[in-house]
């Protein structure tokens, strides 16, 4: 058995960002199958634009279109891609300047092997075939005289197509994959979950009962050790009526998430209140776990469907008033 | 300007962290270690400083958790910057000049194994015409090296030696993740990686976390014989753009070199995690032939996300401690191919921390 329980989890989240006059300017061009520089105040054709001036920092005004030819200027192999780049096999990067501007281009170079690429080699554009105003409308370079393989750029550019809207905003979808471990003191809780029980640790300095175990104390910094298999029956400490739905939600409203402080803990956990209606739920309410059936039960708090009231006295507000 | 040294260090390095990328875990340890060689307690730490970055995480406010390792009754003072160690180290010095506090500790942490490493640092790049390309680390700084290697301003042998030495002093670093020198032809016949760049050439992915205290004045005597005290720290920053500057050198090293003042360095422990980028920083830097460069093995040998800058302070302030050298000049680095730079000056007196 390894030390820690873990388990993949994506982060993904979709970016919307505007893109104010010159990278709109610049994308603008893109999705119009043109690349669109700037001159700078020294003199010198920089691509992508940058939007301030680095010498005066003035904003830059001065579009200058360059070619969709270039040289490569320096250029790194790409043995083993990672997700979101634009080849999934193999790849070189390549910057490359563009005939026409000064400062090189950051983008990928379609060739099969390193030996097929050199600095000072000529490359080309290969627009994709659907544009819309990204760094990714440039699919890659290809060496120069490659057969198209996109849409051919003439029959983008023709007059007209830069005098439409131009583009003002980029989404950018950005996920990231883990492997996400839990402490060991929390995977001594989701194992405990998994056999039906709830195990918390105990702080040796302060005594405090944590439900989840943490690592250390957060009073004292004191590292937890001993493990303490708490109550299933506890007090509602406070409580809230969720009238509104949310993305994900997975109960209908209305229903009542509440603070419950497991005898033996001196933590509350948040969870499901069922089995009275709502306006009936209270501070001080004695309440008690309701597993899901056992062929259900995972690594994980959920294993507990719901707590639903004992029938027992409320609490005295001063068992709980230290733990609200 | 108030007088204040590096008066403890502690670090842990390794391949795989098998814990939670929050780190409690891993910095309950480190802190005990500075409170020994410190013989403080938590309560006598005047200031916290965190640094870490969620996306290494993989969750929301992971610098939020970690204050677990410091436990928070009475309250702390504390703050967290999403950078390098020597960063969190740079804000430190900055509140004790204030006045404010005579001590901090700062921490930094990162299990950079829990996603893919040279694809979450895409995120530091330009929003709008890098990030949706996703350049990986080892990719730009592959795009750097062959610039240099074309403009003959070093070359592979150059770059494999740097590996080889690296490598060699690792030996003695009982925290390096890789070690083991063996000669430069040998390093020079491994396969190509990320042409022109081999393995050896490319820091390991790391993890692990770092601590630092700092103290002023009669407070650090007290605490060491030989305290590290701070002769000055700069930090400049370049364009993060691949195409606007001139990738075989780092200006804002030297700028950031101009501002310190680097006369009488013996030792520089500098955070280059690619071989040739401590070919840049040895010229921007203007060090020396006879400055002992990277003797903990440095960045190649282990290089923890987010603390692997503040380890280079560590590993120099040490060499201040043990009276292996009187002065030495620490380097971090953030940002793709060197683009920002932080140096951090150490001498064994007060002489010159004015900057």
């Amino acid at each position: 058995m390894t030390r820690t329980l873990s388990a993949p989890v994506t982060v993904a989240f979709d970016y919307t960002r505007s893109t104010g006059p010159v990278l709109g300017r610049f994308l603008t061009g893109l999705r119009d199958a043109t690349v669109v520089g700037a001159r700078t105040s020294d003199g010198t054709v920089v691509v992508p634009p940058p939007e301030y001036d680095p010498v005066t920092h003035e904003p830059v005004t001065d579009f200058v279109e360059v070619a969709s030819t270039g040289t490569v200027t320096s250029w790194t192999w790409v043995p083993e891609p990672v997700k979101g780049q634009p080849f999934d096999r193999p790849f070189a990067w390549a910057l490359v300047a563009l005939d026409g501007a000064d400062a090189p281009l950051l983008h990928a170079l379609d060739v099969a092997s390193p030996e097929q690429v050199s600095s000072g080699m000529r490359v080309q554009v290969r627009w994709a075939e659907e544009r819309v105003g990204a760094i990714t409308d440039i699919a890659c370079f290809e060496p120069e005289g490659a057969e198209a393989a996109g849409v051919s750029t003439s029959s983008t550019t023709d007059a007209g197509s830069t005098t439409g809207d131009g583009v003002t905003g980029v989404i950018t979808p950005v996920s990231l994959d883990y492997l996400y471990a839990a402490s060991p003191e929390e995977s001594a809780f989701y194992r405990g979950l998994n056999e039906g029980r709830i195990v918390g640790q105990r702080c040796p300095s302060c005594q405090k009962v944590y439900v989840p175990p943490r690592s250390a104390c957060p009073s004292d910094g004191t590292p937890t050790a001993e493990e303490v298999e708490v109550s299933q029956t506890g007090t509602i400490t406070t409580f809230c009526v969720v009238n509104v739905p949310f993305l994900g939600q997975k109960i209908t409203p209305p229903y009542v998430s509440a603070y419950v402080l497991l005898d033996g803990a001196d933590i509350a956990v948040l969870h499901l209140i069922l089995g009275v209606p709502a306006e009936e739920v209270r501070m001080g309410m004695r309440v008690k776990a309701v597993w899901k059936p056992r062929e259900e039960w995972t690594y994980s708090l959920e294993n507990i469907d719901h707590f639903e009231p004992t029938g027992e006295p409320d609490a005295d507000y001063e068992s709980y008033r230290h733990h609200l | 300007m108030r007088d204040v040294a590096v008066v403890g260090f502690a670090q842990r390095q390794m391949a795989e962290f098998d814990g939670s990328p929050t780190c409690v875990e891993l910095l309950v340890p480190l802190f005990a270690e500075c409170y020994e060689q410190t013989g403080w307690t938590r309560r006598d730490i005047g200031f916290w400083c965190s640094g870490s970055s969620d996306y290494l995480a993989g969750r929301s406010f992971s610098f939020v958790q970690a204050v677990d390792a410091i436990g928070v009754i009475p309250p702390v003072n504390e703050s967290h910057v999403e950078m390098d160690l020597a960063w969190a180290m740079y804000e430190a010095w900055l509140k004790i000049q204030t006045g404010e506090v005579d001590t901090a500790l700062v921490y930094a942490f990162g299990k950079s194994s829990a996603g893919v490493l040279r694809r979450t640092l895409a995120l530091q790049l330009d929003p709008y015409t890098m990030t949706p390309l996703w350049p990986d680390t080892v990719s730009l700084a592959g795009l750097q090296a062959r610039a240099g290697i074309d403009a003959g301003v070093w070359d592979e042998r150059a770059m494999a030696e740097v590996a080889n030495r690296s490598l060699t002093d690792a030996e003695k670093n009982e925290y390096a993740i890789r070690k083991g020198g063996s000669s430069v032809e040998e390093l020079l016949a491994k396969p190509m990686y990320a042409d022109p760049l081999r393995k050896h050439d490319c820091a390991p992915v790391t993890d692990g976390a770092a601590a630092l205290v700092l103290a002023a004045g009669d407070k650090a005597r007290k605490v060491r014989d030989r305290p590290a005290w701070i002769g000055g720290i700069s930090h400049y920053i370049d364009p993060m753009s691949m195409g606007t500057r001139d990738l075989t050198r780092a200006p804002s090293a030297a700028r950031a070199a101009a501002a310190v003042d680097l006369d009488g360095v013996e030792v520089a422990e500098l955070h280059a995690p690619f071989s040739h980028q401590e070919l840049i920083l040895r010229r921007e830097l203007g060090l020396a032939d006879d400055v002992r460069v990277n003797p903990s093995g440095g960045a190649l040998t282990g290089n923890p996300m987010f603390s692997g800058g503040g380890i280079r302070v560590g590993e120099a302030a040490a060499r201040i401690w043990s009276g292996e050298t009187s002065k030495a000049v620490a380097h971090a680095t953030s940002g793709p191919a060197l683009q920002q730079n932080l140096l951090c000056v150490l001498g064994s007196t007060t002489e010159g921390t004015t900057n």
